[in-house]
């Protein structure tokens, strides 16, 4: 009985002498390079919409707007997958992530129909995202009204 | 130089916020949504308590594109509806100030699932 013990503890410093160490470390690399590309592009349609004459708020609302409908599109053609993939929290955080989640979980439950698969399921994600900032702007607002 | 400046503010800023988050999902048992939500109810929180705006000011992009300046714009949109409207703007103002961003992802989003099949698992 002791052997197997004996046995799996060296097996269990095997696994550990192979498994990759800091991956936290790798992944937020990744996550810092994709986030990052990810808001510089944004920047650089603000620039693009202040250049046409709009102004900061109606420029980043633009911006926002596009980079979600630029998302759907690339998870539509099964690429922001792969962003993600790489990328992790750095695909993930940005409203590109939001625009994703919408996309791939509708495309996975169109099966079971346009209204209750593909019309509910697409707020998998979003939905929570959705009632918990609704109802942080309302608490926020209603402080902000009596103070 | 400044616009090349403001693009190394934009990319670290934008850069950092989703460590933090990639932190959080390798070290805590959160989970992709969860994150996304907490982010959310931060960037809000944040706008609200005044620190959030001067982060937009500073990093642009890198502080509005990831899901916390959403946050901020629905808790901005409250708090300058508020100031217009009175009480009433605390229930309009935060959807109104991100109602295009919603359409956008519910319309497309929808569209794009509805001509697109997730990629074959073979």
């Amino acid at each position: 009985m002791s052997n197997i013990n004996q046995v799996k503890s060296e097996y269990q410093k095997i696994v550990d002498k192979h498994s990759p160490k800091n991956k936290v470390f790798v992944n937020s690399i990744k996550a810092f390079f994709i986030g990052g590309i990810i808001c510089s592009l944004g920047q650089i349609l603000i620039d693009s919409y202040m250049f046409w004459g709009l102004s900061f708020p109606e420029a980043s609302t633009w911006a926002t707007d596009s980079l979600i409908f630029i998302s759907a599109v690339m998870t539509a053609f099964n690429v922001y997958d792969n962003v993600g993939r790489f990328g992790g929290a750095g695909a993930l955080v940005p409203i590109t992530g939001f625009a994703n989640s919408m996309v791939s979980a509708g495309m996975e439950y169109k099966k079971e129909g346009y209204i209750y698969g593909l019309g509910a399921k697409i707020f998998t994600i979003a939905g929570p995202v959705i009632v918990f900032g609704t109802i942080s702007s309302v608490i926020i607002g209603i402080i902000y009204y009596f103070i | 130089m400044d616009l090349f400046m403001q693009y190394v503010k934009c990319f670290t800023v934008g850069g950092l916020i989703c460590v933090i988050g990639q932190i959080l999902l390798d070290r805590t048992k959160l989970t992709n949504g969860k994150v996304m939500v907490l982010f959310l109810v931060s960037g809000a929180v944040l706008q609200a308590i005044g620190v959030y705006g001067p982060i937009v000011e500073f990093a642009g992009a890198g502080a509005t594109v990831p899901i916390s300046g959403f946050g901020y714009t629905l808790a901005k949109g409250a708090m300058e509806a508020v100031t217009s409207d009175g009480l009433l703007g605390a229930l309009s103002g935060g959807l109104t100030a991100t109602a295009s961003g919603i359409t956008v992802a519910v319309v497309f989003g929808y569209l794009a699932a509805l001509v697109a099949n997730p990629k074959s698992k073979s």
